[in-house]
């Protein structure tokens, strides 16, 4: 008996010995992404597929597969967080998924890292048409993303209060916005004109709420060199104006750790007259307020410019991971996704504006706002300046802890300024 | 086993020339059986460690190819940025205010629950209310308390109507009152480990205790200097001492109500490090802060297993 239970318990040892090896060389284990049969399977991960009504972004996929049967896609989908750490991570490790999904502010630093792939030369071997896309965006003059679908961020005007303010018409100058928020501001209640989420956690606020301001007067940020430029009057300027909305008690408090959406929400609720936010947004403010009259606008200009109006976007980027052994194919699959009739169907879907410019969205069974938006979209012209910057989320952060000490005295306008054209200087090179 | 070493001796002896390798084998079938545990521990506890050890060395890793050793360049910047030093502060006094408050809170809701002065049922109710915040998640405890403390909730509401302020307070977006704001969010969700932990301990001092007490006429305030808190003592050093631990390492509630702002006065150590990592992509620097942050963790895990050694 003993001796049956000692060798059945060096057998049951060693199996287990050996499977936990097993197991270990079979996590390795790697089959470069391609069947026997010849089928190339291709990892796309990206945020957008949780962001749309279920099932069309598959359904778009399958169209694909369809007319590439030797191309399979596998969707890795998670929120825009979680992708962007799991990219960080796999860019780290040189396991990027084939198809990644980008935002702008990450290129830079994937692309340096080598982490991601010169889309520009895959375009020159697939000897692709580039004249289609509506933008690229080059580091070093080489294309690492290209913008699939832009949603810009309108002003946002609550009617109701606006009118309940005494203001007839949607702001269109600085001074009118002024004006119109300081008369929301006064009309009683908790209720004010504007609200400026500062929340260095996810300091978007910096690049949508307070750089519009700059880039719908025609001003930049930067040099024509691409270096920093934040002691220019335009951004004194812009700043000056922030800080005089703040001094004029109309921007909502709490601001200071304010997430965007917390400025949603209370725009939601009747707590802000105004907002600069995404067009994305439309379907979830109808939702939640069925009744609320609202209108999007282009953001206002310092008063008496007469140029074109940049309004801020984001975008959903795609870009191919350097390591991956299916290149061709990936782009193979991009080029699909950014075809005119494939780039409209997904612009529709996600309430967005196409990267293709010959792609036009159905706007017929949208909400009539989403077309005013994109007229406004195409009277002016996309700006956003940290697209393609290193660290942007950080130049974010400095700028936004730089603008907390301005709204709370701790420092002034020009010292601010200085202290983050310091701060950025050391980061753009 | 007098009888069975016998057997074993008596069937080995045939085997002679192979007896050194049976004996080994059979040497080698406890670790056959730990191998999946140890490994897992290599895989998840000690490379990553090991890693983090030598970034920290390193310049910067990750995003640069061809890193170099960097001795302790990323110490030196880490230990003299002001912010490290403001997020070391603000960690200090956010872990000890947290784990007094835990421990008191703790132990008179663990009494309350505990006497023999309320009935069962207003006992089962209390005990209901009492463990509430346990059971959300930080997720859902950040959404509640941004919600109760928006300087037009509930909370500046129900100052303001009964006259304790003027108008509303900012209570996060304050750098005055944000450190405390997220001190008291903390307090409000850990607070039930403490107060179970305490019940059961409570349950578990001997009646004959408080009975020989009585006898020799102390009042309620002598019972619980000389008999409560001695018998409690074993289990408060240890939830204290875990407790600072598990503290200082709260990321996700400092995130996601105040992201360490306004102007880093909710600044930790995580925060510290997650920002250097995914925000700066300085991943050495966050390695230095990490490794920093290990060795004082080991500090207090050096206190744990020291008052375990002595139960």
């Amino acid at each position: 008996m003993v001796f049956r239970v000692s060798r059945l318990s060096r057998l049951v040892g060693a199996v287990t010995a050996a499977t936990t090896v097993a197991f270990v060389a079979a996590c390795g284990a790697d089959d470069g992404g391609s069947d026997g049969d010849g089928t190339v399977t291709l990892e796309f991960a990206q945020w957008w597929g949780a962001e749309l009504p279920a099932g069309e972004f598959d359904r778009i996929i399958d169209e694909f597969t369809a007319q590439n049967p030797n191309i399979e896609i596998e969707l890795l989908s998670a929120p825009y967080a979680s992708t962007k750490q799991q990219l960080l991570t796999g860019a780290a490790s040189k396991t990027l998924p084939d198809v990644v999904g980008l935002d702008g502010a990450w290129v830079n630093d994937f692309a340096k890292q080598g982490a991601i792939t010169d889309l520009s030369s895959l375009m020159a071997e697939a000897d692709y048409d580039d004249s289609e896309l509506a933008s690229q965006i080059q580091i070093d003059g080489s294309t690492y993303m290209i913008p699939v679908v832009n949603f810009v961020y309108p002003l946002f005007v609550n009617k109701e209060l606006l009118t309940e303010a005494g203001v007839a018409d949607v702001p269109t100058t600085r001074g009118e916005f002024l004006d119109a928020a300081t008369k929301i501001s006064a009309s009683g209640g908790d209720v004010k004109g504007w609200a400026l989420p500062l929340d260095t956690a996810v300091p978007n606020g910096i690049q949508n709420d307070v750089m519009s301001w700059l880039w719908a007067s025609g001003g930049s940020m930067l040099t024509a060199d691409g270096k920093p430029n934040l002691t220019s009057p335009e951004v004194k300027d812009t700043v000056e104006y922030v800080k005089s909305l703040n001094d004029a008690d109309v921007i909502a408090p709490g601001a200071l750790t304010m997430k965007e959406q917390d400025k949603v929400e209370k725009f939601s609720n009747g707590q802000i007259g105004m907002m600069i936010d995404s067009l994305a947004h439309i379907n979830l403010i109808r939702e939640n307020q069925p009744d609320m009259e609202f209108e999007v606008a282009a953001l206002p200009a310092a008063d008496g410019y007469t140029g074109e109006r940049g309004i801020p976007y984001a975008s959903w980027g795609i870009g191919i991971s350097d390591s991956s052994e299916h290149k061709a194919e990936a782009f193979k699959f991009v080029s699909y996704l950014m075809s005119q009739e494939t780039n409209a169907q997904l612009s529709t879907i996600a309430n967005g504006f196409p990267g293709n410019k010959n792609a036009e969205p159905d706007f017929g069974s949208s909400d009539p706002l989403f077309r005013t938006a994109f007229e406004i979209y195409q009277q002016g012209y996309p700006a956003n300046e940290f697209v393609g910057l290193p660290k942007s989320e950080d130049l974010m952060r400095s700028f936004a802890e730089q603008l907390q000490l301005v709204l709370t005295g701790g420092t002034s306008v020009d010292d601010a300024l200085a202290a983050a054209q310091e701060n950025w200087s050391s980061v753009i090179e | 086993m007098t009888l069975t070493a016998p057997r074993a001796s008596t069937r080995a002896a045939p085997a002679a020339p192979g007896r050194p390798r049976s004996t080994l084998a059979r040497r080698l079938v406890p670790y056959g059986y730990l191998s999946p545990t140890v490994l897992l521990i290599v895989v998840l506890m000690v490379v990553p460690i090991v890693m983090v050890v030598g970034y920290s060395f390193r310049d910067n890793v990750i995003v640069q190819e061809n890193s170099v050793f960097a001795g302790f360049a990323n110490y030196t910047r880490v230990l003299t940025d002001p912010d490290f030093l403001a997020a070391l502060r603000n960690t200090a006094v956010f872990i000890s205010v947290s784990t007094v408050a835990h421990l008191v809170l703790g132990l008179t809701f663990a009494m309350m629950l505990n006497t023999q002065l309320l009935s069962g049922v207003t006992k089962a109710i209390f005990r209901i209310v009492y463990i509430l915040p346990w059971l959300f998640t930080i997720a859902v405890i950040a959404v509640i308390w941004r919600l109760l403390f928006d300087p037009s909730g509930v909370v500046n509401y129900v100052l303001q109507t009964v006259g304790l302020v003027q108008q509303g307070v900012n209570w996060f977006g304050d750098p005055a009152t944000a450190l405390w704001a997220v001190t008291f969010v903390n307090i409000w969700s850990g607070y039930p480990f403490f107060m179970i932990s305490l019940l059961a301990g409570l349950q578990g001092i001997p009646a004959d205790l408080y009975e020989a007490a009585a006898v020799d006429g102390t009042n309620w305030w002598q019972r619980f200097r000389h008999v409560t808190l001695p018998q409690l003592r074993p289990v408060i050093v240890s939830m204290a001492v875990l407790d600072l631990i598990w503290t200082s390492h709260q990321f996700a509630l400092i995130w996601m109500t105040t992201g360490g702002g306004p102007l880093n006065s909710t600044e930790m150590l995580s925060t510290f490090t997650y920002k250097q990592a995914f925000s700066e992509y300085e991943f050495a620097t966050a390695s230095a802060a990490a490794v920093i942050v290990l060795l004082l963790t080991m500090v207090l895990a050096f206190f744990y297993v020291r008052s375990q050694r002595e139960r």
